[in-house]
């Protein structure tokens, strides 16, 4: 009695809820990361000047602040078969009649995903932003008097200085990207529709306890407790590490200022 | 040099358009989410229009006044539970984060190393057992199971935390003693004034967080007159949604959505700020 819903939830559902929820959180975190790497670059730039700066970062971020509900429900009625964006592509002459979004797992897979990307975007790019300015920008001076290209400069000095930050936003996101909850419920109205393809865990955890079935649910909180506390081990650790990482830093930084004044008495 | 010149305008072009076709993303499907609210089902039906009708005050009074989605309600109902929210962190928080960082005793380590290892732990994972101490306790379909867990907010403790770290003098903390202050005092007269900036920030994000919180609603709230507002929007997308007014629709969307929309534009150098500082910290 006390197993068989340990053994019953880690049936084939779990592994294809599992797929689907990590699927769900790749194709929206790539292209997130990319943009929000190739956005802190430029805003951080000093040579690269920015017109209207303050605007792009207040407009970037909105999307983080939204109800994620409302989000998904906006994005129902927006790309309905009925609806404006169908109406303003057939308007266009771009397509023949209206595409079905969320009649294909593709459509409604790109739709939750394009949702976790525009409300995620703006917060990481703000992220690394806050990394990148803390590199020390006689690096990048001293890179430039030699003849870096900005291109050079960012990969081979800028993505290996902040490596633990990215790290740490990975994890991070991952970890949030296992809770994907409001953006598929809404959008599939707690279906997964079609087939279950957006179908993810804790919309199953929702499911079980409003059924409710509280044995296979506990059996899948215990499941997801396991994941999550290998996650925030790794996430801890980093965290610990990077500190003394950081105060390693700041201690041969001294040791380096003091020989250059010892040096130049 | 000519052809560093021609690279550099080349990055500016492609860094402003790159940008630009990101705001358009952000901003576009707000701008119709306002527009449709202005229409009627009927202007609706005909197709999609860039520019404003005249409908935003009938679409409105038909959401206020929709006995199946009390609107209004939802919304004052999640006005009173994000506010006490946000009210409550920051203060036991702040509370909390000087507690630790002042005193020395026996548990302190241990005290810090559990909030963090809470910090990091998903709340869905402990979902079953809550709402079952919730039902155990009567408070099932109440508002309080809301409003009360935010007392324990490791990510808030732990921002006010590193904000003592860098902003605290100690030696405040022992002329206050010395002045004669007792203990409670001097947390709430001298250092918790102090704190106002991260406390502002904070406040505005758990406001922010617990508005959009759908998850733990969903499963503790039963009866309509309780519910916040992500539960009526889940409840209108459940709902026969082929007989809806979809003027009504959009105007639930905009009414649901806006206020924080307005809130953040007024705010938002302190909540970039906010997020910039949680970030170079971590």
């Amino acid at each position: 009695m006390g197993f068989d819903n340990y053994i019953n939830v880690m049936g084939k559902d779990f592994f294809t809820y599992m797929g689907n929820t990590f699927t769900l959180w790749m194709i929206g975190f790539v292209p997130q990361i990319v943009i929000a790497l190739l956005l802190a670059s430029w805003f951080v730039d000093a040579r690269l000047k920015i017109h209207g700066e303050q605007f792009f970062k207040v407009v970037i971020y909105l999307p983080n602040l939204i109800m994620a509900s409302a989000f998904a429900m906006l994005f129902f009625t927006l790309f309905s078969t009925s609806g404006p964006v169908n109406s303003i592509l057939t308007s266009l002459g771009i397509v023949n009649g209206p595409i079905d979004f969320m009649g294909t797992p593709v459509g409604t897979r790109l739709l939750i995903a394009l949702m976790n990307f525009l409300m995620w975007f703006g917060n990481t790019t703000i992220m690394l932003m806050a990394a990148i300015m803390g590199i020390s920008p006689d690096i990048f001076e001293a890179a430039s008097i030699d003849g870096c290209t900005p291109r050079q400069s960012f990969f081979h000095i800028t993505l290996p200085l902040i490596r633990p930050i990215l790290t740490y936003t990975l994890i991070t996101s991952l970890i949030g990207g296992l809770q994907m909850f409001d953006v598929p419920q809404i959008l599939t109205n707690g279906q997964g529709n079609p087939n279950r393809t957006s179908y993810t865990l804790i919309m199953w955890l929702n499911n079980l306890l409003r059924a409710p079935d509280y044995g296979r649910a506990g059996a899948l909180s215990v499941y997801l407790f396991i994941v999550s506390g290998i996650l925030c081990l790794v996430v801890y650790k980093m965290v610990n590490g990077q500190d003394n990482d950081a105060k390693a830093e700041q201690k041969a930084a001294k040791k380096r200022m003091k020989a250059m004044k010892g040096g130049k008495q | 040099m000519a052809s560093k010149n021609f690279s550099s305008v080349a990055r500016s072009f492609i860094a402003h358009l790159v940008l630009i076709i990101l705001a358009f993303m952000c901003l576009f499907f707000f701008y119709i989410l306002i527009i449709n609210s202005t229409c009627s089902h009927a202007d609706l039906q005909k197709g999609f229009s860039a520019l404003p009708k005249n409908y935003f005050g009938k679409n409105f009074s038909a959401v206020a006044n929709d006995g199946t989605f009390p609107m209004m309600k939802g919304i004052g109902n999640s006005i009173i539970v994000s506010s006490l929210c946000a009210a409550i962190c920051t203060y036991f928080s702040a509370l909390t984060a000087y507690g630790l960082y002042v005193y020395d005793f026996k548990l302190k380590k241990v005290a810090f190393t559990f909030i963090m290892i809470i910090l990091v732990m998903p709340t869905q994972v402990t979902a079953l057992g809550f709402l079952r101490l919730i039902t155990n306790m009567g408070l099932y379909d109440t508002l309080i199971p809301l409003i009360l867990p935010s007392i324990a907010s490791p990510a808030v403790f732990y921002f006010m935390y590193s904000y003592l770290q860098s902003n605290l003098q100690l030696s405040l903390v022992e002329a206050a003693r010395i002045d004669g202050c007792s203990e409670m005092k001097i947390f709430n007269r001298i250092i918790f004034p102090i704190m106002k900036p991260a406390v502002a920030v904070q406040a505005i994000f758990t406001f922010v967080g617990s508005w959009n919180n759908y998850f733990v609603p969903a499963l503790i709230l039963q009866s309509k007159e309780k519910a916040t507002v992500p539960i009526l929007i889940a409840t209108l997308r459940g709902a026969d949604y082929m007989n809806f007014d979809m003027g009504k629709v959009y105007m639930m969307i905009t009414v649901a959505i806006v206020p924080i929309i307005i809130a953040y534009l007024f705010l938002s150098k302190f909540i970039i700020a906010g997020v910039a500082l949680g970030g170079v910290k971590e």
